[in-house]
């Protein structure tokens, strides 16, 4: 998902990254967090469809949610047919 | 031992820059530095030299070569003046800010207009903030040996900043004196490989000088400080090692000379020191307490050092060859900050002199020493800043 640093040290003498722009983490953003429930998935792959943050990914089964940048807007609970996500507040 | 040559401080660097292997010079010719880089020119056709020349169309894009062959890993330099140096300013602050350790050497010459090839300091220091370590010298022999330690520094995995090394134009850059030309076996145990961190490479693609939000582009620029921050220590090191390896040092950052009981002391960059040394020569043999702190590096500014050197003068005199226009000279400004910031206070006085060429001549000297005199009789100075050797005031 990008280089993301964490500290002063993590940073090269000058920007130079593999894969692009460095960026932080976004995800200590979110209020509610997206859950997802395997046994609800039917892997139909509408919310990675519609995820603007493109953080679900794609799996053999079903989907698998990745946190680091999900800001939690809840596209992907609203979107999916089999209510399989659920919208729960972070804690 | 190597050989002792009769040349001028252009040819210096010259050899310089053949000693310390620089595998790329890319360069545009200007009045007075054109000779450093024809001299590389002929070593590379010679075969003297392994290296590219890359010939380009003005000094923007010399830059510009120097700053994409540094990231391909090569050791890098180039040489300019004045305006040439002004062109330069955009892609110094891409080399800088990508932490490439490029070598340059800038023949000082006077900003134009009024039209001139003279020399001052006005075109190095106006560059002051673009992110390069800047250090002057006095002599020929010091160009070569300090061209050999500006890659040292450069190139330091703390440092990785690019060096500018100033000599003044004419005094130093096209007059011949001796000077001892190294040995490349010694040259070769001061100064390893370059080894860069990462370079431009098609097994490990990698996007450089990539853009950051503000969410990371203050702390780019606090490493950057911390790297030029460093190099005032590794100069010292550097200057003393190769002071060990080749048998030549020059006082580290700031050079002491005579400062430790004097009562009047100068603040000088360049070829002017010499002649401020004879100065203060003579001063002490009739009885006055002289001294001169010669600035080697500018930037990163040796605070604490220049701060040693003047702690127990009476009076002080910074003798700056460029204006900052509106208020003083630069290294004026800078010495008292540096003073004060060590909760020293003591009495100043800024002279400015040589614009665009004008002789510092010994009698000159004598007299900001005689000024410096009056100051430490009367606890303040008139006037802060003077001009020296000014044909008219009104």
């Amino acid at each position: 998902m990008g280089f993301i640093p964490n500290k002063l040290s993590d940073l090269p003498a000058g920007a130079a990254f593999e894969g692009g722009h460095p960026t932080t983490h976004t995800g200590n953003w979110r209020i509610f967090k997206p859950v997802l429930n395997k046994d609800k998935c039917r892997n139909c792959l509408l919310c990675w469809i519609f995820c603007p943050e493109a953080v679900i990914k794609k799996g053999s089964d079903n989907v698998e949610i990745t946190y680091d940048f999900c800001k939690g807007c809840g596209i992907c609970a609203n979107e999916c047919p089999t209510k399989a996500i659920e919208m729960v507040k972070e804690g | 031992m190597g050989k002792r040559e009769f040349i001028n401080g252009n040819n210096a660097v010259a050899y310089g820059v053949k000693l310390a292997r620089a595998e790329i010079v890319a360069a545009y010719p200007i009045t007075p530095q054109t000779k450093i880089v024809e001299q590389i020119s002929e070593f590379i056709s010679n075969g003297e030299m392994n290296a590219e020349f890359i010939k380009v169309e003005s000094e923007h894009t010399a830059m510009s070569a120097c700053y994409a062959a540094s990231c391909t890993g090569a050791r890098t330099f180039t040489a300019t003046s004045s305006q040439g140096l002004l062109y330069m300013f955009e892609m110094m602050q891409f080399t800088s800010g990508q932490r490439r350790p490029v070598v340059m050497a800038n023949v000082n010459r006077a900003i134009s207009p009024p039209w001139t090839i003279w020399l001052d300091h006005q075109d190095s220091i106006s560059t002051r903030d673009a992110g390069w370590i800047q250090i002057y010298v006095e002599s020929a022999q010091e160009a070569l040996d300090t061209t050999i330690q500006c890659f040292k520094v450069a190139e330091n995995k703390e440092v990785l900043t690019p060096v500018m090394i100033c000599l003044d134009a004419f005094v130093l850059s096209h007059t011949e004196e001796l000077v001892d030309i190294p040995e490349q076996a010694e040259i070769d145990r001061f100064l390893p490989p370059f080894e860069p961190d990462y370079k431009v490479d098609v097994n490990r693609p990698l996007t450089i000088a990539a853009g950051t939000a503000p969410n990371l582009y203050m702390e780019f620029r606090f490493t950057q400080q911390q790297g030029m921050l460093k190099a005032i220590n590794l100069w010292k090191k550097a200057d003393e090692e190769f002071g060990r390896l080749v048998g030549r040092s020059y006082g580290g950052v700031v050079e002491n000379y005579k400062c430790s009981d004097a009562d009047v002391i100068l603040v000088t960059m360049g070829s002017l020191s010499s002649t401020a040394k004879d100065v203060v020569d003579s001063l002490r043999e009739q009885g006055t307490r002289a001294g001169l702190a010669k600035l080697r590096l500018y930037r990163p500014f040796p605070e604490k050092e220049i701060f040693d050197a003047l702690k127990s003068a009476k009076a002080i005199g910074v003798v700056d060859r460029s204006l900052s226009f509106g208020f003083e000279g630069s290294v004026f400004s800078d010495v008292k900050a540096a003073l004060y910031n060590n909760n020293c206070c003591i009495p100043g006085v800024n002279f400015i002199v040589g614009l665009g060429g004008r002789d510092v001549t010994a009698d000159d000297l004598k007299k900001m020493y005689d000024k410096l005199q009056y100051i430490q009789k009367n606890g303040k100075a008139e006037q802060t800043v003077e001009f020296i050797g000014l044909r008219w005031s009104e």
